[in-house]
């Protein structure tokens, strides 16, 4: 059965509309099988919203009391007009290949693998890869069985200025039994060939860790990897971020304006607190390539959030290219659609649904947050404006699964 | 001199943090009779660091340590200075110092009035006609048939803190001008403020009613009815009460109180709470403390933020001025305003009001011309407020920070509506404080004349007008729909910001901050000088006037045929 057959009233007249920040509209409301399609009356204004009918996330139905308004929706966002999207075209903004082959500079040391043509051996990697040349294939095949979901070490990032990298992961299996992997440790010790030391930023804190070996994961224990620093942050991730969002929003939306409360709800809701943390972990990670001239391997547990954004930040802290408007889009590609973060479970719903899916978490919107907050401080280095973070916001919302598209196959 | 006893004292460490700095520079501090002055040992610099003695809030000496004594300087401009004196003897005797020159007990001892008075007599008479409220008033379409000057007050003898030019609507008397004063507190009558000319409807200020519980007064009953019979728009007015209805309640046990709308036919009383001066200081002290903040937590920088208020109070007051604003440009009904004195709260609102309402107040000129207007003449306590003599420290409070916050809250959510930037108004808050102009020294119109002060200091205005090219807001455009025309802000809470410009000095450091706004000022500049230079080229024909032949490029040639340049071989040709 069509949406389009399960509409019962396709018109209604005499709507009000209430939004936020807008006087009320009164109009017509149409329902078709992809939108809601709101007319405002007035004659001076023309006036339309239209509403995709994916984007509404929760629907509530209040008696008004006087004038017996049939309901309102809330929602997350209104749709433009569908234009065209440009950035729906750009397929290929940029690849491990790319990147390889623009980055002459890497070719002494590392070489691009396509031991994961087929998926086989990480299905959340791309097809190609980064990896030390020193380590062939097999190596790389034994590697990954030792990180969870295969996700085995990689590069992402090379500074031009002192040769260091920065990688990421995700957690190794150590397990409780505290086991070892040779050719983990082989990987790991030619990522710092010719190095002293490297740094391993752990996105949990050390208890967290620890405790991760009685479910099968762990950390790089001292003994096994000698010259790795450990250094721990401890990043909020998963189901707390998403309550982070929702009281954020909730305490925005708070109609009675009253000022009283405002910034101790927003303390509350700790979205800030969030934001801090993973700039000044980002700064750490640019620090220790930056200006100790070390390499950083990035993980969490599965490598696929919190090392992302922490990688991406320190980039753009690093990498000037990666703040003009290509770069950052090809680094957004690289390191969030082509490294395999879910973006279907994170983004499936807004901060205004009641549903709490397992998955959620607004890793991505927290990113635009903090890059944002970046331009707020450094408001001539980048080469792109708030439009544009605005409009990633509300694309990843509304086509998760086609902009950034998520599993290939 | 006779307050110094220690003139200059060698060997002295100075950490300036609220200018980023991270280590103490040595030098020699001296004091003169206006200024702490700090000069750096380093031969290649040689730094200064002048700190005028009205702009310091307090000298604290915190006990000594074997490595030497502390002095903390607080400044007014939120300026922190830890000054590190080897020997206590001396740091006892420049604190001493310090604290009796910060705390000046005659105005003869500040700055502005400190040199000679014979020297540019006529550029400093001049100075003061730098700002003229006639032109302002008249530019508002005021005096007409709805609002008249009134020489009552002409001599102040009906109202010693209100202005001597004023005015009434047309049919207030003097006879009813009189008795609402006696019915006034401190005889602040109502007395037009602004009046828009769009909707007709205007913005009238005055003073609480001493009403009490049950007094009335037929004279302040009729000034009200003349104030709305001054807008034929409408049949009734807003009285905006600016105070919390509760304190304003509480003043009619002291004979004072608030109008009872059962006495004034056709007025609608509204409370819009705006805490008192008291409130205001003790929050501004726990903003400064978190400006203050080293490296805090977002914890603790929001919840200090909450705790002080501050933004609470600003946004009350910014909600009174949208209110009567909303109230005179969209419902066209006149507002009459008053707290309790009607020298604090009023002024706010009523600034406020006026910069949301007309454009003109957006601009340079403009916002002097208000603050000449809505504070100066009308008898806002700068000296008692801003401590510019030792004197009581309950009177003092940060009434007109908090205005010029406001306003630059505002241009934070209207960037392209201001002439000015937020430089300006740093700059007018530091002279409000710093008494090295004339401009706001004093409590009233009236006390001003009789110090003369005309003749013995000079008005800042002029030269904040020279400075303006560093003032400029490049975003500015007047024929924006967004410069135009009312203002509605936004004034949900998570619009208001913490001005960081102002309260968290610790910013100002290496690398400084990146402005758009600064960058953007600076390629005009660079644009309109190649401009310049294109046409200079322009008008100097090529090979000069001397190889100039008939039939050539004769356009910018001058035709009366004067000569502007001297070519090579001298002299020049005629133009035909």
């Amino acid at each position: 059965m069509e949406f389009a057959e399960h509409i019962k009233t396709a018109n209604v007249e005499d709507v009000v509309l209430r939004q936020p920040l807008h006087p009320p509209s009164r109009g017509t409301l149409c329902i078709t099988g992809h939108h809601l399609l709101f007319s405002d009356r007035e004659e001076s204004s023309s006036r339309q919203v239209l509403l995709l009918l994916r984007n509404i996330d929760a629907i509530e139905k209040s008696v008004e009391n006087l004038l017996g308004y049939p309901g309102f929706f809330s929602n997350a966002g209104h749709s433009e007009r569908p234009t065209d999207l440009s950035l729906e075209d750009q397929w290929d903004l940029s690849s491990p290949e790319k990147h390889y082959s623009q980055m002459k500079e890497l070719h002494e040391r590392w070489r691009l693998s396509s031991v994961n043509r087929d998926y086989l051996v990480c299905a959340s990697y791309p097809p190609a890869v980064i990896v030390p040349h020193s380590i062939d294939d097999d190596t790389l095949k034994k590697a990954a069985k030792f990180r969870q979901g295969g996700r085995f070490p990689i590069l992402c990032y090379y500074h031009r200025k002192n040769g260091m990298v920065i990688v990421r992961s995700s957690q190794p299996l150590t397990g409780a039994n505290r086991k070892r992997c040779k050719e983990d440790e082989l990987l790991l010790q030619a990522v710092i060939d010719g190095s002293d030391k490297g740094y391993i930023i752990d996105t949990r804190s050390s208890q967290q860790a620890q405790q991760a070996r009685m479910t099968g994961g762990g950390f790089e224990s001292k003994s096994c990897y000698s010259r790795w620093k450990r250094l721990h942050r401890q990043m909020e991730r998963g189901k707390s971020l998403q309550e982070s969002l929702i009281k954020l929003v909730e305490a925005c939306g708070d109609e009675s304006h009253n000022m009283d409360r405002w910034l101790s709800k927003l303390e509350n809701s700790k979205w800030l607190s969030h934001v801090q943390t993973a700039l000044s972990t980002a700064g750490l990670l640019a620090e220790c390539v930056e200006r100790d001239g070390h390499s950083v391997l990035v993980h969490g547990s599965e490598g696929t959030d919190c090392s992302l954004l922490i990688s991406t930040l320190a980039q753009l802290i690093m990498d000037p290219h990666c703040r003009t408007m290509e770069g950052f889009l090809a680094l957004l590609e690289r390191e969030w659609v082509q490294a395999g973060h879910p973006f279907q479970h994170r983004c499936a719903h807004s901060a205004y649904s009641h549903a709490r899916l397992q998955q959620e978490s607004p890793v991505f919107l927290l990113l635009l947050d903090c890059v944002w907050q970046l331009w707020r401080q450094f408001p001539l280095a980048l080469g792109f404006s708030e439009a544009l973070l605005l409009r990633l916001a509300s694309q990843t919302r509304r086509r998760p699964n086609t902009l950034k598209r998520f599993r290939r196959k | 001199m006779e307050h110094i006893r220690t003139p200059k004292v060698e060997q002295v460490r100075l950490l300036d943090r609220s200018a980023g700095q991270r280590k103490a520079s040595v030098g020699t501090l001296y004091l003169s009779a206006t200024h702490t002055i700090f000069v750096e040992n380093n031969p290649e610099t040689r730094r200064e660091t002048w700190v005028l003695h009205s702009m310091v809030s307090s000298v604290e000496r915190p006990p000594s340590t074997p490595t030497g004594s502390q002095l903390i300087l607080r400044c007014k401009d939120f300026r922190v200075f830890h000054i590190f004196i080897p020997q206590e003897r001396d740091s006892v005797d420049v604190h001493a110092s310090l604290v009796r020159l910060s705390r000046p007990e005659k105005y003869s001892e500040l700055y502005c009035l400190s040199f000679n008075p014979n020297v540019n007599k006529e550029e400093r008479e001049e100075s003061w006609n730098f700002t003229d409220l006639t032109a302002d008033y008249k530019r508002m379409g005021v005096p007409n048939n709805l609002w008249v000057a009134t020489a009552a007050n002409s001599e102040y003898r009906v109202c010693d803190t209100y202005p001597s030019e004023l005015f009434v609507p047309k049919s207030a008397t003097p006879a009813i001008i009189v008795g609402s004063s006696r019915f006034r507190s401190r005889g602040r009558f109502p007395a037009l403020s602004y009046f828009h000319q769009d909707t007709l409807a205007a913005v009238c200020r005055c003073s609480q009613p001493l009403s009490g519980f049950s007094g009335r007064s037929q004279e302040d009953e009729m000034m009200l009815q003349a104030v709305m019979k001054s807008n034929p728009g409408s049949d009734y007015i807003y009285v905006v009460d600016t105070r919390p209805k509760l304190n304003a309640m509480a003043n009619r046990a002291a004979g004072k109180g608030y109008e009872n709308e059962d006495h004034y036919t056709n007025i609608k009383l509204q409370f819009i709470g705006i805490e008192n001066i008291h409130v205001m200081r003790s929050s501004q002290q726990k903003i400064i403390d978190v400006g203050e903040m080293r490296a805090p937590s977002m914890t603790d920088f929001l919840w200090g933020l909450e705790n002080s208020g501050w933004l609470k109070h600003i946004k009350a007051v910014l909600d009174a001025g949208v209110f009567i604003a909303r109230a005179v440009a969209d419902e066209g009904i006149s507002v009459l305003v008053h707290c309790s004195d009607g020298w604090d709260r009023t002024a706010q609102a009523c600034s406020v009001a006026s910069i949301l309402l007309d454009p003109y107040y957006r601009t340079i000129k403009g916002l002097m011309a208000l603050i000449e207007k809505d504070w100066v003449s009308f008898g806002h306590k700068f000296s008692h407020r801003y401590a510019h003599l030792d004197g009581d420290p309950k009177e003092v409070s940060p009434v007109i920070d908090q205005f010029l916050e406001c306003v630059w809250q505002l241009s934070e959510q209207f960037p392209c509506a201001f002439e000015f930037n937020e430089r300006f108004l740093i700059a007018i808050h530091t002279h409000v404080y710093s008494c090295q102009y004339g401009t706001f020294l004093g409590n009233c119109q009236k006390e001003r004349r009789d110090m003369r002060l005309c003749e013995r200091s000079h008005s800042v205005w002029p030269q904040l007008w020279k400075d303006r090219a560093e003032y400029a807001n490049p975003l500015y455009k007047a024929e924006l729909s967004q410069s135009q025309g009312v203002l509605r802000p936004n004034t949900t809470p998570y619009c208001f910001k913490m001005w960081k410009g102002l309260y968290n000095h610790v910013e100002k450091s290496t690398p400084p901050r990146q402005s758009p706004a600064d960058f953007l000022a600076a390629v005009k500049e660079e644009s309109q000088q190649l401009e310049e230079e294109l046409t200079n080229h322009q008008e100097v024909p090529p090979g000069g006037p001397t190889h100039q032949q008939q039939g050539s490029r004769q356009e910018d040639s001058n035709p009366d045929g004067e000569a502007n340049h001297m070519g090579e071989g001298g002299g020049s040709e005629e133009d035909d």
